[in-house]
């Protein structure tokens, strides 16, 4: 571990920090249907869009209703998404003239993009023809992570309303949060991208005579705009299959911060929204504060253990000075990697610019657990904020009992149709990831999938399912996930990981809204100080480390105890 | 308060007896559904013990270990059984004190209730147990009272210790507040005519005997809702085990069957799970302890939540009657002189005030009764006149209500002395009530008559506010006295005036804001408010309305008991969080004792995470099975005596249980499982 590496660190985390709060302050008003600086310009486009769509602005949905329009709307991006692989040769925009996607990966490909996971059992250069990249992908970069910030503020209005029947309009959320917060930023943040580098085009190849004077293809495209969406809307699935690693996709330093801070601005703003709009700024720092803090302790294990290198290597007499740099580019080296690692991971994003696969066992199960944890720390756009409360939910049940009073969050009772709801999300990752890992090493053709074997295998399975589930789509590159197996079994957990998880929190918001709201008093649990900080923390971990603590131990844990001893897989 | 003649110690060597048993006739699956945590504990029991029989027949060498995590998988669930009939039989000993005053009481009914022709009443002998409603009882001297009902003619002294555990009598009178009878108790002298109204079976003695029994026993919305997370909890741990066997067959281990089930019951929440229903009926049987009856787990729950106290003044915050304070001379009468003739004057005063006049001469200005005198004319008090004195030779003293006084006193209306007039100012000013003092005629000064507020109250009122409930007195005073005293008593807000209307549309406010209120009363017209109230108190002593409007009844009908009731509400949710809490936290020295255990055959570099180097693998998992199985036994007492309440803010509270029972989760079971450890590998059991 280095200063500079240190640096690199901590100028990411104060440029998101930084920005992070102001634009929670933006996007609180956007999702309360406030006026904004943009609206002049904007508030045209957007009447537009509802008197098309025949949508009433001013008239809200009962949670029902708005998970109701929420499906639909998925639903039909998925039908329409999988209409676009397999009829790909026959529309226009298909430069390469690639061939229709096969059936199962269309599947995978489809629930990836609609459930903001970008998880790609395929190279998108050599499979997707430019028209499914950007009306099929990339529209759904926006409009799953606009998704995603409409049920979070759903939820959240259900903790700042009382006594009342609805939780907000979706089309007019997500339309709002398109609008208003994702196009802008894509459009500030591509524009910087082509400035420092990535390319911007619809051409769709180049040809390149090599020194040696071989002929070799290089495939471009609209890059730029593709990759700001990508980690502005914690997609993560990248115009080429190296991802941020390739140097159109990521050319350089500044591109790497540029789009290190992206990834983790806008679920950090979320939070801070959230306390907005519940009138107290202390509640949306907390979380924040827990989840900074997750992160931070994420970045420091992975960055500590890729420093220190492979014992093996240093055995022999190999150069490790700058650490385990398998599977890194040298362009961006061991701390801005094990940061990106960590945020990719913390977010849903999903987007790698090294590979995961090759990081130490203690390296690689930051990100493992990030994903385990469901992707918390900060989370996907609006998914984060989501789960978090979810889990301040569960956690305020178990310790609030401790003051003598039946727990309140925000003023509202966690009784009985709470917690069955907070727990039916919970319960659907364990079963997602533990149930599918299971069924995949019974099965052979799911083990011929592996590249390693031994206790590296059961990681790579494991991250495969953790990282679908929690909506993340970074693979530990050692899987080979594109067989009929994987493209079903990873499209039912990202299905699973979303909609089974996000249905009963609507629920939840719902039941929420329809509350009274107590007012603080002396004897009120304090949800906002160090205290509950530690607290939320403490549950988080010892929640997810006893659902996961035995396949962990089969996995990474055993591996780092072997690579110690001298054994590798 | 009163302490029932026989109240069972926590660990009564006749209720672990019967607990004992009752323990294993809890053993019905059917009876055990209730507690998914335990069920699913039975039922894996029921599986290692086939293992057992397999292994035995088998001689597959593993008789011995599956054979004892089946026997400790049994205690598991006996143990757990047997916190819930400790805590139900300390119950069961209270109700069958009960039941006996309820065995076979005679009933003397009028056969023509009406009775138009005011000939003597007409009665016949029937059995307690075939009263109806609306049916007219006579109950004489000696009788024992055949069922709640109304007094609607006469008045009797009645002994309710029966009921109250207090056996000073209690008068009981037709008409008013005071017109309830509860059967079971007795009357002492003269009779009573009572109209019942509650059908036998449904009586207040029954009704206590089946809280108290536990036979009702509903599970409250918070104990569901706490239901809800150990299920889900079990169920995740359930998705953990049975996945592991495929995850650990692919690295090369196949797990028996019994160390998975060992796993799982190590894992899902057994402590809390085996103790959830002792803590709510220890909860219940502390406040019937207290002399406090609920009439649903409900209301215990809510009193933990309760935000406002609305507090009656009289007999709460003051003691209910107005005493002297001062004695204020006017002119140049002497203070001393002043004290002495309203003394005298007060000597065969025999209200409260009266008394209070003598008292104070006497202590603060060292007087002292004069011997009697046969010449004292007594001047009784009268609301015609308002005023009350005596005629000693020489000297006619009086005292009374300011305008009488004067109207028979020689000081004109609009010449009155300005320390006079200045004195009565000051004394409403504060919420007191003047008196005035003449000799003759002679005005000679005021006493300062108050209301005294209970030395005391300030301070509990202070630990109320530190827990963060506001409390409101009510009183009929007007505006200007009730400021006084509330400023005086501490409390936060108050009503003056207070009509029952006021009362109910104030509570009505509260909740809208979204508070939960609770009150004590007994009167007829508090009966809206009680039954609007979250927590509402009826007075044993109060009519039949109030009790039933209330979903608690005090048995020594004392309203400041409503602050211990929202201590013992908070206690039982405290305990429960504790408890849970410490139970969660435990799961994660049992990772650490069994996982190491279980796959480092497979792998020995695990043996890395033995942190608690046990002995051996088996003894690692029998070690943790059998720290499962004592801590619900050594939990017991907390759970029935419920963890200690202080009143302090939330956020203290917190910290305090969080190092407790959450840290001291963490830590407890790596010491335990590491003692048992040593136990089981020195007796080689393992």
């Amino acid at each position: 571990m280095t200063i500079i590496g240190l640096a690199q660190i901590a100028i990411v985390l104060a440029a998101v920090l930084a920005a992070a709060i102001p634009l929670g302050g933006y996007i609180a008003r956007v999702l309360s249907g406030e006026r904004t600086l943009l609206s002049p310009a904007l508030a045209p486009v957007e009447r537009t869009f509802y008197k098309l769509s025949g949508v009433d602005p001013a008239r809200e949905q009962s949670w029902l209703s708005y998970t109701y329009s929420m499906l639909a709307f998925s639903i039909v991006g998925f039908a329409s998404l999988y209409a676009l692989q397999r009829f790909q040769s026959v529309l226009p925009l298909n430069p390469q003239g690639f061939d229709p996607v096969p059936a199962d990966l269309a599947f995978n490909t489809s629930m990836s993009f609609i459930t903001n996971t970008n998880w790609q059992n395929y190279s998108g250069e050599t499979t997707m023809s430019h028209l499914v990249q950007m009306l099929g992908l990339t529209v759904h970069n926006f409009v799953s992570a606009a998704t995603g910030l409409a049920m979070a503020f759903a939820l959240v209005r259900g903790f700042s309303r009382a006594q009342s029947a609805t939780v907000g309009n979706f089309w007019v959320d997500l339309t709002r949060a398109t609008l208003y917060v994702l196009l802008p930023l894509a459009i500030v943040v591509a524009l910087a991208l082509v400035g420092l580098g990535s390319p911007q085009t619809l051409t769709g190849s180049l040809e390149a005579t090599t020194l040696e004077g071989a002929k070799q293809i290089i495939s471009i495209g609209p890059v730029a705009s593709q990759e700001a969406i990508k980690e502005l809307g914690t997609n993560g699935g990248g115009f080429f299959n190296a991802n941020s690693a390739h140097p159109f996709e990521n050319p350089n330093a500044f591109s790497n911060l540029l789009e290190n801070w992206a990834l983790l601005v806008v679920p950090f703003a979320s939070v801070f929204a959230f306390g907005r709009i519940v009138l107290d700024f202390r509640q949306g720092r907390a979380i924040a504060i827990a989840m900074g803090i997750v992160l931070v302790v994420g970045v420091g294990v992975a960055y500590w253990a890729e420093a220190n290198g492979n014992p093996l290597l240093s055995a022999i007499g190999v150069e490790t000075s700058p650490g385990n740099m398998e599977g890194k580019e040298v362009r961006f080296g061991v701390a801005s990697s094990a940061l990106f690692a960590t945020a990719t991971t913390g977010t849903s994003t999903g987007a790698v610019n090294s590979m995961h696969d090759s990081f130490t066992p203690i390296g690689g199960l930051v990100p493992l657990f990030n994903m385990l944890l469901g992707c918390i720390s900060p989370g996907g756009v609006g998914a984060g904020l989501y789960g978090f409360l979810v889990l301040a939910v569960v956690a305020v049940f178990v310790a609030g009992l401790m003051v003598g009073r039946t727990p309140e969050y925000l003023g509202k009772k966690i009784e009985t149709r709470e917690m069955k709801l907070a727990m039916l999300a919970v319960l659907i990752y364990p079963l997602t990831v533990l149930g599918f890992s299971a069924a995949s090493v019974l099965v052979k053709s799911a083990l011929d999938s592996l590249g390693n074997s031994g206790p590296h295998g059961l990681s790579e399975i494991l991250y495969a399912f953790a990282s679908t589930n929690a909506n993340n789509g970074s693979a530990f590159a050692g899987l080979s996930g594109n067989t009929p197996w994987y493209n079903t079994t990873l499209g039912l957990a990202m299905f699973l990981g979303r909609f089974a998880y996000v249905v009963p929190v609507m629920a939840l918001a719902g039941s929420f809204a329809a509350k009274k709201k107590s007012p603080e008093s002396a004897g009120t649990f304090p949800t906002h100080g160090p205290l509950f900080i530690g607290l939320l923390l403490g549950v988080i971990v010892i929640l997810y480390l006893l659902q996961y603590f035995p396949a962990l131990a089969l996995g990474p844990v055993v591996e780092h105890l072997l690579l110690q001893a001298g054994k590798t897989f | 308060m009163s302490t029932k003649a026989a109240t069972p110690g926590l660990f009564d060597p006749a209720i672990i007896r019967r607990a004992a048993i009752d323990a294993f006739g809890k053993l019905d699956p059917r009876k055990l559904a209730r507690n998914p945590v335990i069920f699913v504990t039975e039922m894996v029991s029921v599986v290692v013990t086939l293992l057992f029989i397999r292994d035995v027949v088998t001689q597959n060498g593993v008789a011995s270990f599956s054979g004892q995590i089946a026997a400790w998988l049994w205690f598991t669930v006996l143990f757990a059984n047997f916190a819930e009939a400790v805590a139900e039989g300390r119950g069961k000993a209270q109700a069958d004190a009960l039941r006996k005053t309820r065995s076979d009481a005679h009933a003397k009914r009028l056969i023509d209730p009406n009775n138009r022709s005011g000939m003597q009443d007409v009665i016949e002998g029937v059995s307690a147990l075939d009263l109806r409603l609306g049916d007219i009882v006579l109950v004489e001297a000696g009788d024992l009272v055949p069922g709640d009902g109304e007094i609607i003619e006469g008045v009797a002294s009645v002994n309710e210790s029966a009921i109250t555990g207090e056996s000073a009598p209690v008068i009981r009178e037709a008409g008013g507040d005071r017109s309830a009878v509860t059967g079971g108790t007795t009357v002492l002298s003269d009779w009573i005519k009572v109209k019942i109204t509650a059908a036998p079976g449904s009586t207040f003695i029954d009704r206590m005997i089946a809280l108290v029994e536990g036979a009702e026993r509903q599970k409250t919305p918070n104990e569901l809702a706490l239901s809800i997370l150990l299920s889900g909890l079990t169920i995740i741990f359930l998705i953990v085990c049975v996945t592991l066997w495929p995850l650990a067959r692919y690295s090369g281990t196949m797990l028996s069957v019994t160390v998975l089930i060992a796993l799982l019951v190590c894992l899902i929440p057994t402590t809390i799970g085996g103790l959830l229903s002792a803590i709510g009926i220890a909860g219940m049987d502390r406040l019937i302890r207290f002399n406090v009856i609920a009439t649903s787990g409900r209301a215990v729950e809510a009193a933990g939540d309760v935000d406002t106290l609305l507090l009656d003044k009289t007999g709460t915050i003051t003691f209910g009657n107005r005493m002297a304070d001062e004695f204020i001379p006017v002119g140049n009468v002497a203070e001393h002189a002043l004290a002495e003739a309203v003394m005298l004057a007060s000597l065969a005063d025999e209200t409260p005030e009266g008394r209070s006049i003598v008292a104070l001469a006497k202590s603060r200005y060292g007087l002292a009764a004069p011997a009697d005198d046969a010449d004292a004319r007594i001047v009784p008090f009268s609301a015609h006149t308002r005023i009350s004195g005596v005629d000693l030779p020489g000297r006619s003293l009086r005292k009374g209500a300011v305008d009488s006084i004067l109207a028979q006193s020689s000081v004109p209306k609009d010449h009155l002395p300005e320390d006079f007039k200045r004195a009565i100012e000051r004394i409403s000013r504060t919420g007191g009530t003047p008196l005035a003092v003449s000799e003759n005629g002679f005005l000679l000064g005021l006493v300062h008559l108050k209301d005294i507020v209970k030395p005391d109250i300030k301070d509990r009122f202070a630990a109320l506010r530190a827990m963060g409930i506001k409390t409101v007195m009510v009183t009929g005073d007007n505006p200007l006295t009730a400021a006084a005293i509330a400023s005086e008593a501490g409390v936060d807000d108050f009503i003056a005036q207070a009509t029952p209307e006021d009362k109910l549309t104030y509570i009505r406010k509260e909740q809208q804001g979204g508070r939960l209120i609770a009150m004590c009363g007994d009167g007829t017209n508090d009966a809206p408010a009680l039954a609007q109230a979250d927590v509402g108190v009826a007075m044993q002593t109060g009519t039949q309305a109030a009790r039933e409007a209330g979903n608690m009844v005090d048995l020594d009908s004392d309203p400041t008991k409503l602050i211990e009731i929202v201590a013992i509400g908070k206690q039982l949710l405290m305990t429960r969080g504790s408890l849970t809490t410490f139970s969660i936290a435990n799961d994660v020295a049992k990772y650490f004792a069994i996982i190491p255990a279980l796959f480092v055959v497979t792998y020995p570099e695990l043996e890395a995470i033995n942190i608690m180097k046990l002995a051996s693998p088996q003894s690692a998992i029998l070690s943790a099975v059998i720290f499962n199985a004592l801590i619900i036994i050594a939990l017991i007492p907390l759970a029935l005596k419920g963890v200690a309440y202080r009143p302090v803010g939330a956020a203290a509270l917190l910290r305090r249980n969080l190092l407790i029972y959450g840290l001291g989760g963490i830590l407890v079971p790596f010491v335990g499982i590491k003692l048992i450890d040593l136990a089981v590998s020195a007796l080689h059991l393992a």
